[in-house]
């Protein structure tokens, strides 16, 4: 990696003392020239999941391990599935179990550089030059002896030092993450989203969490943040993207754990009422649909037949109430006939 | 453990994986910070960091049973057959007295009384003694011989043929039903019933295969084994001989497929080449720089979408080719400007109608075999009746914007070719296409006329399997 072009050493950092920014490589104890990673946020793969619990989020083993391992090998985790099976909800409830700040990054199409990274605050560096240049004038008109060319200069490396210094930053959420002193959860939502392009702006950030600004030099993360990146697969992430991350695919959920996922999210709800709900959210995943219901919308039915104070499902108001579960019309008519007509032979 | 990472890694590589070096310190790495003897942690630790696309997932899966399979005491089969010992440490508190006996060394059960067993640990979902009860099943059953050059298949077979699982989910079932207050089930509760049995079979029929691969890898070694379980990833089975089981897997594959086509194609339309300048918008956003036009803009270019007519030949042999293609076609229609499709075996019939105004493209693709009439005469392909008889109704319709796709393996039973016909769609169309999903190496040999026909084509594509159809897709839009 190249380093800092040769512009003063401006501190990147806001009062923090851990090790230096860009130029202080020797605070860096690691050979790969990582910040410490720091005592591991957690001590086995059974305390992850005691944890998540706590906070109302259910991970199986695979979400667990997985968790685990992007703390002690300080790897971001690349999490990928069909909506509405947790992935967001993942990063939000890892940040809340370690007590970290949650950054976010929302993907879109057209991301660039000046919306992730940082991007210099154009009117603010414009107002500066304006102000000095009415303070010379003025000071001219004072009669202070004009000193030609040298102090045009001088004042010009003045302020072009002064306009690219930390106060004309404005940071993104990439650039956030890394300089927190405090321990932070970046979530990368939606990352494939973005362009094929644009993701290479990640790569820099994910593999040396770092941040090359070629006016103020290399910024090293204070401390290595837990990152997640969310897709829904609409497109193949590059290979690159996906060497430097953990894997891990959030499929729909057993049977046993998606009925203890309602019991915990929705209050009131009695155990014959989950049993039922995730059972005939089974048999529907089992159906040839367009679009299967996830487990966000399977939170939502069972919140509905709570408020509708229903204590049984039996079909018809299962029927009733589908169109929670599922958003398409010929998926709605394929599950009621299915539903309806199970019995085909009647004892 | 590092020889048995590296012969995993390699095996995971033969079966397709593209697994890199990096992957595969990572995993090394990884693997020091999870208890080894936990077997779930280690395979999710591998999978998290040498699997990066769920497609993959299943082979990985299968290496690692293969690979990892032997090495747990709990899994050690005795030399001596046919009674695997002390397995399922927890699960023979509550095993009823038969089984205690029997995982001592006893004398075997009978049929009946394992079926009975078997019967009552799968109503009350008793996972521990269903997984014991597998295990005998297999010995009993699957008449496994060392050095037989046989596959797992085949073993699976004779177990599940023994063990009637059909019969199984009836009485269950029966069980159910008897078991309800009122004696009867609502359709919901029976419907619900059924597949809560159902996937407890699933699981039954789980237990029994890897009962059925550890067996083989103790006979055999990981290495062969793995070597002849391998299977294509979806993306690579051949449509010409995919079995039922790989059509299904294949069928899966398509829908997310289309749906990544159409974004990428929607993009490529939007980004690709830039346009002229767009001096306005130019203009407009140098205000926010003094007027100094620092960043200027472009238009972007609109370019025309293609017109597609597909042509395409659905008896026997390629049938599933064909319905792939419709279905990829189909489903990003919106791609195109307009979609036109015509399927014959020695007839020729217009299908774009099943198309129009259905949202389930496989609905659609379904009704197209039912319903088209593309028999002539005796419902042997006839590429060069079918062909001119497009040619006498619909060449009309041929545009100079119209691109041209003709499906199928030109296999003609010695027909005629009528190879005129293409020649003359080329010349009214803007391309002619011919996608053909048999080997290159097959064309033109035995009645295939392909050659007679591709002199007349833009250009001819082996399309084999879903990423060489996908390819061509992608080219064509």
């Amino acid at each position: 990696m190249s380093e800092a072009p040769p512009r003063p050493a401006v501190s990147t950092e806001s009062g923090s003392a851990g090790s230096g920014p860009a130029e202080a490589g020797p605070g860096s104890p690691n050979a790969l020239g990582f910040p410490d990673p720091g005592p591991p946020l957690f001590s086995s793969v059974v305390d992850v999941r005691e944890r998540l619990a706590q906070v109302g989020y259910l991970a199986d083993d695979g979400i667990a391990g997985v968790v685990h391992l992007a703390d002690r090998l300080a790897k971001p985790v690349l999490v990928e599935g069909p909506a509405g099976t947790g992935k967001t909800e993942l990063a939000k409830s890892v940040a809340r179990i370690t007590g970290s700040r949650l950054i976010r990054l929302q993907c879109y199409e057209g991301l660039d550089e000046s919306k992730a990274l940082y991007e210099w605050n154009y009117k603010k560096q414009l107002l500066r030059i304006q102000a000095q240049r009415i303070a010379s004038e003025t000071a001219e008109a004072d009669g202070a002896e004009p000193d030609g060319a040298i102090r045009t200069g001088d004042s010009w490396r003045e302020i072009e030092e002064d306009i690219f210094s930390e106060e004309f930053l404005l940071t993104r959420p990439l650039l956030e993450a890394i300089r927190a002193p405090e321990p932070v959860v970046l979530l990368v939502d939606e990352v494939d989203r973005v362009e094929l392009e644009t993701e290479a702006l990640l790569l820099e950030v994910l593999s040396e969490y770092q941040v090359s600004i070629p006016e103020l030099g290399t910024v090293r993360a204070e401390q290595i943040p837990l990152v997640f990146l969310t897709s829904n697969n609409t497109r193949e992430l590059s290979e690159a993207l996906k060497r430097r991350c953990l894997y891990l695919h959030l499929d729909y959920p057993s049977l046993d754990r998606e009925r203890a996922i309602v019991r915990a999210r929705v209050p009131g709800v009695t155990e014959e009422l989950a049993d039922q709900v995730a059972r005939i959210v089974r048999s529907l995943r089992t159906l040839e649909l367009k679009k299967y219901p996830s487990v966000s919308e399977t939170l939502d039915w069972a919140r509905t037949l709570v408020v509708l104070g229903v204590e049984s499902i039996d079909a018809e108001q299962a029927k009733a109430t589908l169109h929670v579960l599922l958003k398409y019309r010929s998926d709605l008519e394929r599950a009621a006939k299915e539903l309806a007509v199970a019995g085909e032979d009647p004892v | 453990m590092l020889d048995v990472l590296a012969g995993f890694v390699g095996e995971l590589r033969a079966a397709g994986l593209p697994v890199s070096l990096t992957e595969s310190l990572d995993a090394a790495e990884a693997v020091h910070h999870i208890p080894l003897e936990d077997r779930d942690a280690l395979k999710y630790a591998l999978g998290a960091t040498l699997v990066k696309s769920s497609a993959h997932w299943k082979a990985f899966e299968t290496a690692f049973e293969v690979y990892f399979s032997m090495r747990g005491p709990e899994y050690e089969i005795d030399a001596e057959p046919p009674e695997p010992s002390d397995h399922a440490p927890d699960g023979e508190a509550d095993m009823p007295p038969g089984v205690g006996r029997q995982g001592g060394g006893g004398e075997p059960l009978s049929a009946e009384e394992l079926a009975e067993l078997l019967f009552r640990a799968l109503l009350s979902a008793n996972d521990a003694q269903v997984g014991a009860l597998a295990r005998q099943a297999v010995s009993r059953y699957a008449g496994m011989e060392p050095g037989r050059p046989v596959g797992g298949t085949y073993y699976l077979y004779r177990t599940l043929r023994n063990l009637d699982l059909d019969g199984l989910l009836e009485r269950l079932m029966q069980t159910a039903r008897a078991a309800s207050p009122e004696g009867q089930l609502t359709p919901l509760e029976d419907r619900l019933a059924r597949d809560e049995f159902q996937a407890r079979l699933d699981r039954l029929r789980r237990e029994l295969e890897d009962e059925i691969r550890r067996r083989l890898v103790a006979d055999r070694g990981s290495e062969a084994l793995a070597r002849s379980l391998r299977k294509p990833l979806p993306e690579e089975i051949d449509f010409m001989h995919a079995t039922r089981e790989e059509l299904a897997s294949l069928r899966r594959a398509i829908h997310p497929l289309t749906r990544k086509l159409a974004v990428r194609l929607a993009r490529k339309r939007r980004h690709g080449r830039k346009g002229p300048l767009d001096f306005r918008s130019t203009m407009r956003h140098s205000l926010s720089t003094g007027g100094v036009p620092v960043d200027p803009k472009f238009r972007y270019p609109r370019p025309a979408k293609p017109e597609i007519v597909v042509i395409a030949d659905i008896s026997g042999s390629v049938a599933a080719f064909a319905r792939f293609t419709l279905h990829l076609v189909h489903a990003i229609s919106s791609q195109f400007s307009k979609v036109r499709s015509f399927v014959f075996i020695d007839g020729i019939d217009e299908v774009t109608r099943f198309f129009e105004g259905v949202d389930d493209v496989s609905e659609a693709v379904h009704r197209i075999n039912t319903e088209a009439d593309v028999v002539w005469v005796d419902g042997h392909s006839d590429y060069g009746h079918a062909l001119s008889v497009f040619w006498e109704r619909w060449g009309e319709d041929i545009t100079p914007r119209t691109s041209v796709l003709l499906l199928g393996d030109a296999r003609n039973n010695y027909h005629a070719s009528q190879a005129w016909v293409v020649q003359e769609i080329r010349h009214r169309a803007r391309h002619v296409y011919w996608l053909n999903p048999e080997p290159r190496a097959y064309w033109g040999t035995g009645d295939s006329i392909l050659g007679e026909y591709a002199v007349h084509c833009d250009n001819v594509f082996e399309c084999r399997n879903l990423r060489q159809l996908e390819h061509f897709v992608t080219e064509l839009a």
